[in-house]
């Protein structure tokens, strides 16, 4: 007779979701589940609406990151325009773009799993938090806060807005940078570069404390998919869509308008979120990761000084070992630093500040594809119009539906490797967290209050009698 | 013409007989929630928004289309005319599917800016979530019934100011809703002279600018007393 260890929910992740465990008569896990428990509707609501209305509609499937959504809303509804936008407009999207990175990837590696790492799985979960982590070092703490803040008013001084702004548009964006926006985000670079670069040395040497976790934390030999340049550094605008093999080598470089041709999605019984996979393997052969992992794996360097150091600091790393998702919390803070550079480079382009940010044209095609990378992967817009520009079908694929079948993967090697069914410890549970949160799922689009959420976990026999009870208010 | 004299609230004031009391209050300063009502067009006491309680009578009066009287005092903002008010827009918002925060004219809407100016921070009334129709047919414009109101300000403006009558209200009660053309798509309209005047009266986003998002249509209504002056100098020759 099996019995199932529920984590519901999963805490310190963005969105509701939750593990299943289950355990044999010996307490060996036989088998586990991540769920995603929510429906959001986006694809069918936006039907009949106008085309111009989907990135800012689409914006709002999300609060840390609607700044991705916006950008793969409006290049899907650039290809609708059918017309070539201004130059200055990619750069400012991009800037937007890397910006929206720099503060997620800051929110998933100090708020979520910094304490974690830095306190220990199996810390007091009352003190597993980031306040936890400002009592034992503030100087790490408010390190974090001060690079999500940078993140944040870049996209702020760019768009007015911290959350949902409306200024990326079919064609462009809507108004163009100001020089007091430029100077301000420029003037902050010197103190945030420093800040990443201490937060790497870190995090280096603590790698060593969980050779244990980086063993079991989603770690098996995937396919990988992300954006990235010809040169082979990194993108995440618009370069190529790219899959490498298990072992890194090229496997195909995908046209986004051709991405069904290759992409499949697979519905599961347990989760609300779809499984996507590389269709010429077929499900469920064709897993594959997507997000800094990927990119930064498939990556022959950054393309910006520190991080073109920083990342081949990375790769020295036996590849074998680098298949280890424990490893996102790395490469995040390898893009952190690469997203800071980058912003200083294509802020002193000349055109920057060209007032001509936005192309102005009607419905020209029925059909339009936007990818972009998101702070967790590859994300993707596919819209189809009517002759009036009217929305008649939405197809979306999220990053963290593709990162779907290997999270749900690494839930069951890290239970089968940390649980013992006949007494269960809040440590072993929160590893089995963990191993979701080094993927940093964007499971609603919203986000939560830290440790604040409730765990209830039970362990029942065969006939309902409760062998062990776990609280988490 | 004769002059009335009478109170508002307590304050002496007085107005021509053709004059209204929603006119002789915004004279005077004193606030009238409006939502049919706009200056230039006819008023047609829709929405009862602007009812007043009037000493005498037992029923409430709307200030857009009640012409002063000698002695009258009215009260126009008693607890129960709040009650009221506040019961209208709520029903509005349950009526439709208003979402500011994807609207094109979040921010500059006359039915959000009411919402806050009235208290009505929720509805006590269940949200009716009816499917409504968007018609984006036309090239430059398109109309979202999910945020109309029913204001006819739309109606009013192309029959009165710009004379081609295109718009006009179909159906009755909950089923009613403004069409084009004897319901026709408005791509097909045969009369409409795309003007935009419909778009600019618009309280809410129901009618918009194509090339617009998200909180980027303002209005600009401020040509319709002008446009409604010269017409009747033209008339008047």
């Amino acid at each position: 007779m099996t019995n199932t260890i529920t984590i519901d929910p999963v805490t310190r992740i963005e969105g509701h979701g939750k593990i299943t465990i289950e355990i044999n008569d010996a307490g060996e896990v036989t088998n586990a589940h991540f769920h995603v428990t929510q429906l959001r509707g986006f694809e069918k609501f936006s039907e009949g609406r106008p085309f111009r209305e989907m990135p800012a509609l689409m914006a709002r499937i999300c609060g840390i990151c609607p700044v991705s959504h916006l950008v793969a809303s409006a290049k899907a509804c650039d290809e609708l325009l059918a017309v070539r936008i201004p130059e200055t407009a990619i750069t400012l999207r991009k800037i937007l773009n890397i910006a929206q990175m720099v503060q997620s990837h800051a929110l998933s590696v100090f708020y979520l799993s910094a304490p974690d790492l830095m306190l220990g799985m199996d810390a007091d979960p009352g003190k597993r938090n980031i306040f936890g982590m400002y009592e034992a070092d503030p100087q790490l703490a408010r390190n974090g806060v001060r690079l999500r803040q940078f993140g944040q008013q870049v996209i702020e001084r760019l768009s007015g807005k911290r959350i949902h702004p409306n200024w990326v548009v079919a064609g462009g964006v809507s108004d163009p940078l100001t020089p007091e926006a430029r100077d301000a985000i420029l003037a902050d670079i010197p103190e945030v570069k420093q800040i990443t670069l201490d937060a790497l040395k870190w995090f280096i040497p603590m790698i060593d404390q969980y050779r244990e976790e980086i063993k079991v934390f989603a770690n098996f030999p995937t396919m990988y998919m992300g954006m990235i340049n010809a040169d082979g550094s990194l993108e995440h605008y618009d370069g190529i869509l790219r899959i490498v093999d298990a072992d890194g080598n090229h496997v195909r470089d995908i046209d986004p308008r051709h991405y069904q041709e290759y992409i499949g999605e697979a519905v599961e019984d347990h989760s609300f979120l779809k499984s996507p996979f590389y269709k010429p393997l077929g499900y469920p052969q064709g897993i594959y990761r997507v997000g800094p992992l990927a990119r930064l794996n498939m990556a022959t360097h950054a393309g910006t000084p520190l991080a073109d150091e920083a990342l081949k600091e990375y790769q020295s790393l036996a590849w074998e070992e680098r298949q280890s998702s424990f490893y996102f919390h790395y490469t995040r803070l390898i893009e952190i630093l690469y997203g800071i550079e980058r912003i200083e480079e294509l802020l002193n382009e000349p055109d920057i500040l060209s007032e001509h940010v936005q192309a102005l044209a009607n419905v020209n095609a029925s059909e339009g594809v936007g990818v972009s990378e998101a702070p967790r992967g590859t994300l993707l817009h596919h819209y189809k119009v009517d002759e009036y520009g009217g929305i008649t079908w939405a197809n979306l694929i999220i990053a963290t539906g593709h990162n779907n079948m290997a999270m749900d993967r690494g839930v069951f090697q890290t239970a089968k490797h940390f649980i013992d069914g006949k007494k269960i410890e809040e440590g072993m549970l929160n590893r089995v967290e963990a191993v979701i949160r080094t993927f940093d799922p964007c499971l609603s689009c919203s986000t939560h209050a830290i440790g604040q959420m409730p765990l209830h976990i039970e362990l029942k026999d065969q006939d309902g009698t409760v062998l062990d009870v776990l609280q988490r208010d | 013409m004769p002059v009335k004299t009478f109170k508002i609230d307590g304050q002496d004031v007085s107005g021509r007989e053709d004059e209204t009391v929603l006119d002789i209050a915004r004279e005077n300063n004193v606030f009238l929630p409006t939502l049919c009502n706009i200056e230039g067009l006819k008023p047609v006491g829709a929405c009862r928004l602007c009812m007043v309680e009037v000493k005498g009578s037992n029923k409430l009066l709307p200030a857009c289309v009640t012409k002063v009287e000698e002695g009258m005092e009215v009260t126009t903002n008693s607890e129960r005319l709040q009650k009221y008010r506040r019961m209208i827009l709520e029903m509005l918002f349950v009526e439709g599917n208003h979402v500011c925060s994807v609207c094109v004219a979040n921010g500059h809407c006359e039915l959000q800016w009411l919402a806050e100016k009235l208290g009505v921070d929720h509805t006590r009334l269940n949200y009716m979530f009816p499917k409504k129709e968007i018609d984006v047919s036309h090239y430059r414009y398109a109309i979202d019934h999910n945020r109309c109101v029913l204001c006819t300000r739309c109606v009013r403006v192309c029959g009165e100011i710009e004379g081609a009558h295109t718009w006009d209200v179909s159906g009755r009660g909950i089923n009613a809703k403004v069409v084009t053309d004897l319901n026709t798509p408005w791509a097909l309209s045969e009369t409409c002279t795309e003007c935009g005047k419909c778009i600019q009266v618009c309280p809410t986003g129901a009618l918009f600018k194509k090339s617009r998002a998200v909180g980027e249509m303002t209005k600009d209504d401020h040509f319709l007393p002008y446009l409604k002056t010269m017409r009747e100098v033209d008339n008047a020759e």
